[in-house]
């Protein structure tokens, strides 16, 4: 793809929780920043150039709040840039800032997304009543539960397929320590028993509500080969669709197969389950992971609940999904795709601590969505420079 | 009347203000001003800033050597605010912003000065702290900088009548209310008027069969204007939906359990976001035909098609609405 | 680096448009555009937008923009909370690696369903400045204040740069301020936001604007008279506009530096110029002499649709050196409280 080969050769970030009372905004993407900068052995005045990403300003109610971060990011008489492309914006994030280096424009990118939720309040922040429309649907989960209803009835999958993938992806996180939550106790019984909030979602079905913030240093190819253990990016792709349509199929959306396709052609996947070791996808509400496990290819469309039903996305599974313990562990919204495409790189340099997975193919996936379904970004991570 | 702009006031505020925790250096600032006292920190180059912060201006690098500065400062720059807002400015007479550099320090801060008229500011002007006597651990408890004449002393904070504990500042509100007066645009006002009218109006696409409701103006798959006016609806078809259990954060919402569902309209192409009601929430279901019910009071307002209801008719077979689900 | 090259320029505003939505002021210019660049909408292959959701009112308004720009069958797309002319910049940045020949970009905003200039309050610090609710004039004008108290120049110096955007507006269809006017008249006018008059003072606008750029091989294909960008880059200066050297712009001399603009030789500026003083900034640091032909669309002191007004300097070279009317040009764009970030792009014909 690109004419400079690039890899990310510093990852940061902070613990994820409900509320950070300890820190300013500022003080939270630097904790993230400085992280990632130790790692890849750099201080700011090694980096050309900072990619910020964040979910909407209205969450924590600052304009442009990387204006008001520029110092606090060492990005002061550098360029830089502020994506937003709603939840896919951690992922869009670091894609810009790789294609900052593969078009041979800078060397050194630092890249931070975060979100402060708890300077609002998410619900309320998702669900502001905009004039003129009638107040249907309460956050997220509302917009997408009948997307899951639609889903369940063409596959025909049983209706405990979606708690599995909340007990799996819980305790995946207990071996991870910056996850947000850590349910030692919870199994299938206490998913089944959580508050039914959006029928079929349960509450134990949906993500948390996080601060937190997520960085990347990515390098150019001379950089990175004096770097240790570097993730070469193999492939970045983005794709959009409109929000509604005639004929959109919201359950397994195109612009999804098409991203996927294209960063697969990149990065040489034929058979995402077999030429992965390990895929790290946004999956903010359970019923996400057998959906998307159709829309990304890893199995026949119909047949995603099987393999989660299966255990194949276990962290013992024969392709583990989300082995971080995912969103639904940990969703400060901004950085939510950037800690997916992070959480893909540490995979493959074998940096994932308890949580790390045996390697094979040494390549991994990083994903994101956001908006209605409709706005995607994805990349491929390998431990190998590629071709 | 009919073609007027349907305009709608609107207003974004975070109830009870954004909760901001304030990290170290901001701590260290505002639980100065709430004790009287104006703290900023040396920066790389030697020079001090208030108000602090934990990182340089320039490099990012790491501070933490503060420094008390003032009590008496310097107009480096100014402004007048002939029209203070109410819930915004907390002086509410005229006043002057200005970036003031306190004896100490080298690098100018934000804030007001407090004069009877515009005449009175000069650049170059001293200036000493008027404090609030309730002091509470905000911007504003240092209430507005004010003119000091040659050989004057600036005068020591008040006691601090506020009820506040004497741990540091760790978070702080900041109340955000923003008003709008937002437009509905030209495709959505028709749509509005027809709901005055009971009547629920798409918009065909130019180079296609396809209706879309609410119309936007344009056929999104091509971003090609859409002009032509079609009557869909009040019959449907609830191709999927949700039982909420969770009360919305706002007045006009629900109450719960409520069911939203998608609902493909006769005639429509796109599945329309609506309310089933009419029947037990347990009994709604995909498939089910509804019909569209109307405020007695019918306007040019969304809200004004209440919800739909079950019309009687037998279900749906999946297969006709599959696609669109 | 690939040869670009700017292929068409689309822009509508308006003041305190009561009819059309944003998505609606999108619409003709994603449309125009297109049609304008000879290209089919899917032979594009890069979409980027640049808008912002505080202008609207609430979260995710620019995912409804999606709606004009034709995005079926699935886009290469994305999007920046920033000025479109920085939307511009990642489209570049994405033709040099290679991955794409061609991408539409475009940029929209309605300042006018609020207090604009208060909003903005929103873009400074949130816990010692936004508090206390300068507005964006506000701060503007505290650097007007630093500027004149430094001396050299003066309120006269300032009406002058207003008297002359005011004279060019009136040759701008799209300009939504414009008047016969000299100086002098308008230094008898009332100060509004010491020491700056409203003529100093950009005006609220709603608009859009959308541009096509393309690698050379389609640039030459389908445009007669492409406007190759020589060089573009953008910087940042420090947040806290006290430590700050005001009455200058380093931000814009860096990235004047990088982009290759100051050894100036242009036929036609055109500066991002909120205020009259900017201007006077912005031409010491990108070091403009005195015969440069400064903003003679008239500016932002002309109409200023915020998230579009940069891209539109851009557009504004582009329609001239397509023309034919000049053969090198500089566009300039900023955004922030006091000129806090700026981009800066070299513009020639063949």
């Amino acid at each position: 793809m690109g004419s400079v080969r690039t890899a990310v050769i510093g990852v940061g970030q902070t613990r994820h929780v409900s509320a950070r009372h300890d820190v300013s905004i500022a003080g939270l993407v630097r904790e993230a920043a400085l992280e990632a900068l130790e790692d890849a052995g750099m201080d700011f005045g090694d980096i050309d150039a900072v990619v910020v990403g964040k979910a909407p300003d209205t969450f924590e109610g600052v304009i442009m709040p990387e204006l008001y971060l520029a110092d606090a990011l060492g990005a002061v008489g550098k360029p830089l840039l502020r994506v937003h492309t709603a939840g896919s914006v951690g992922g869009s994030t670091a894609i810009v800032a790789a294609k900052l280096v593969m078009a041979g424009v800078h060397k050194r990118v630092l890249t931070v997304s975060f979100e402060k939720q708890s300077e609002s309040n998410a619900t309320w922040g998702l669900s502001v009543q905009m004039p003129f429309s009638a107040p249907l649907v309460a956050g997220a989960g509302g917009y997408f539960a009948p997307i899951i209803r639609a889903y369940m009835a063409r596959s025909q999958a049983p209706r405990h397929i979606g708690h599995l993938v909340a007990v799996k992806d819980r305790l995946a996180a207990l071996r991870n320590p910056k996850a947000h939550l850590h349910l030692p106790d919870i199994d299938l019984a206490t998913v089944e028993e959580s508050f039914l909030l959006w029928d079929p979602l349960r509450y134990l079905d949906t993500c948390p509500s996080s601060d937190g913030a997520m960085a990347l240093v990515i390098g150019a190819e001379d950089v990175a080969d004096a770097a240790d253990a570097p993730a070469w990016i193999h492939g970045t792709a983005m794709r959009s669709e409109p929000t509604m349509f005639a004929g959109r199929d919201q359950v397994n959306p195109q612009a999804g197969k098409d991203c996927a396709a294209d960063v697969y052609a990149q990065a040489g996947i034929t058979d995402p389950r077999k030429d992965f070791d390990c895929a790290e996808v946004y999956v903010p509400f359970s019923w996400y992971e057998p959906m998307w496990l159709e829309n990304l290819g890893f199995c026949a469309e119909g047949d995603g609940w099987k393999l989660t039903e299966a255990g194949a996305t276990a962290p013992d599974g024969d392709i583990p999904w989300n082995p971080s313990g995912g969103v639904l562990s940990s969703n400060p919204i901004g950085a939510s795709g950037m800690i997916r495409f992070g959480e893909a790189a540490q995979q493959v340099r074998e940096r994932a601590g308890d949580y790390q997975v045996p390697l094979q193919t040494g390549k991994a996936l990083g994903h994101a969505y956001g908006g209605g379904s409709q706005f995607f970004s994805m990349w491929v991570v390998g431990n190998q420079k590629p071709s | 009347m009919t073609n007027a702009p349907l305009i709608e006031h609107h207003v974004l505020d975070y109830p009870g203000g954004y909760t901001r925790s304030v990290g170290t250096a901001v701590s260290r600032y505002l639980t100065g001003l709430r004790d009287g006292r104006i703290i900023g920190i040396k920066i790389g180059d030697g020079r001090v800033m208030v108000p602090p912060t934990e990182y340089d201006p320039e490099t990012g690098g790491a501070l933490d050597e503060y420094v008390e500065c003032g009590p008496a400062g310097t107009v480096v720059s100014w402004t007048w605010v002939s029209e203070p807002k109410a819930g915004k400015h907390h002086l509410t007479k005229p006043f002057a912003f200005a970036l003031v550099r306190p004896d100490g320090a080298d690098v100018p801060m934000v804030h007001v000065v407090d004069v009877a008229a515009a005449d009175e500011m000069t650049v170059g002007m001293r200036v000493m702290p008027r404090w609030a006597s309730e002091r509470v651990g905000y911007v504003t408890d240092l209430e507005a900088w004010v003119p000091m004449s040659d050989g004057e002393a600036p005068t020591a904070a008040p006691a601090n009548t506020a009820e506040t504990s004497d741990e540091p500042v760790t978070g702080i509100a900041v109340p955000i209310r923003l008003e709008y007066e937002v437009n509905a645009g030209v495709a959505a006002s028709k749509y509005l008027r027809g709901m005055a009218e009971g009547r629920i109006l798409g918009q065909r696409a130019v180079d296609s069969d396809k209706v879309y409701v609410p119309p936007r103006g344009s056929d999104p798959t091509t971003g090609a204007p859409t002009e032509i006016e079609v009557e869909v609806g009040p019959n449907g078809t609830v191709t999927t939906f949700c039982v909420t259990n969770i009360p919305g954060l706002s007045e006009l919402a629900p109450p719960v359990p409520y069911v939203s569902a998608q609902i493909l309209l006769d005639g429509s192409n796109t599945p329309w976001l609506g309310l089933v009601q009419g029947l037990p929430v347990d009994d709604v279901r995909m498939g089910l035909r509804v019909r569209a019910v109307w405020d007695e009071n019918l306007r040019p307002d969304a809200r004004c098609l209440k919800w739909f209801e079950p019309n009687g008719e037998l279900d749906a077979p999946y297969e006709s609405y599959r696609e669109y689900a | 680096m690939r040869d670009v090259g700017v292929i068409s320029f689309a822009q509508r505003t308006a003041v305190k448009d009561r009819e059309r939505n944003e998505v609606e002021f999108i619409i003709p210019v994603v449309q125009e555009a297109v049609a304008a660049s000879g290209l089919g909408r899917h032979d594009i292959d890069f979409t980027i937008s640049g808008s912002c959701d505080y202008l609207s009112g609430g979260p995710f308004t620019f995912v409804a923009g999606l709606d004009a720009a034709g995005a079926w069958p699935p886009v290469k797309e994305s999007h920046v909370e920033m000025d479109a002319a920085w939307a511009l910049y990642e489209a570049w940045v994405a033709i040099q690696t290679g991955e794409a020949d061609s991408a539409l970009i475009y940029g929209f905003g309605k300042s006018s369903l609020t207090d604009v200039h208060q909003l903005l309050t929103l873009q400074t610090d949130p816990y010692t400045v936004a508090p206390l609710w300068p507005s964006m004039v506000d701060l503007a004008a505290l650097q007007a204040s630093a500027l004149l108290a430094e001396g050299d120049v003066t309120e006269a110096d300032l009406a002058a740069v207003a008297a002359r955007s005011r004279r060019d507006a009136q040759d701008n269809p799209y300009a939504v301020v414009s008047e016969a006017v000299d100086a002098e008249a308008l230094l008898a006018r009332p100060v509004t936001h010491a020491p700056l008059r409203d003529a100093d003072i950009a005006p609220v606008t709603d608009g859009s604007a959308a541009i096509v750029i393309a690698a050379a091989d389609v640039a030459r294909a389908q445009c007669e008279r492409p406007a190759w960008i020589r060089g573009i880059d953008h910087r940042i200066d420090a947040p806290h506009i006290g430590v700050r050297d005001l009455t200058a712009s380093m931000s814009t001399q860096r990235a004047g530096e990088e982009a290759g603009a100051l050894q100036g030789g242009f036929d036609a500026v055109e500066l991002h110029a909120q205020f009259s003083h900017d201007e006077i900034i912005l031409a010491r640091a990108l070091g403009l002499d005195a015969e440069t032909r400064i903003n003679p669309s008239g500016g932002a002191l002309g109409a200023n649709p915020l998230m579009a007004s940069g891209l539109i300097r851009i557009g504004e070279i582009f329609r001239r050196i397509n023309g034919g009317e000049i053969g090198r040009g500089l566009a300039h764009a900023t955004q922030g409280p006091c000129l806090q970030q700026n981009l800066v792009c070299v513009l020639e014909g063949e």
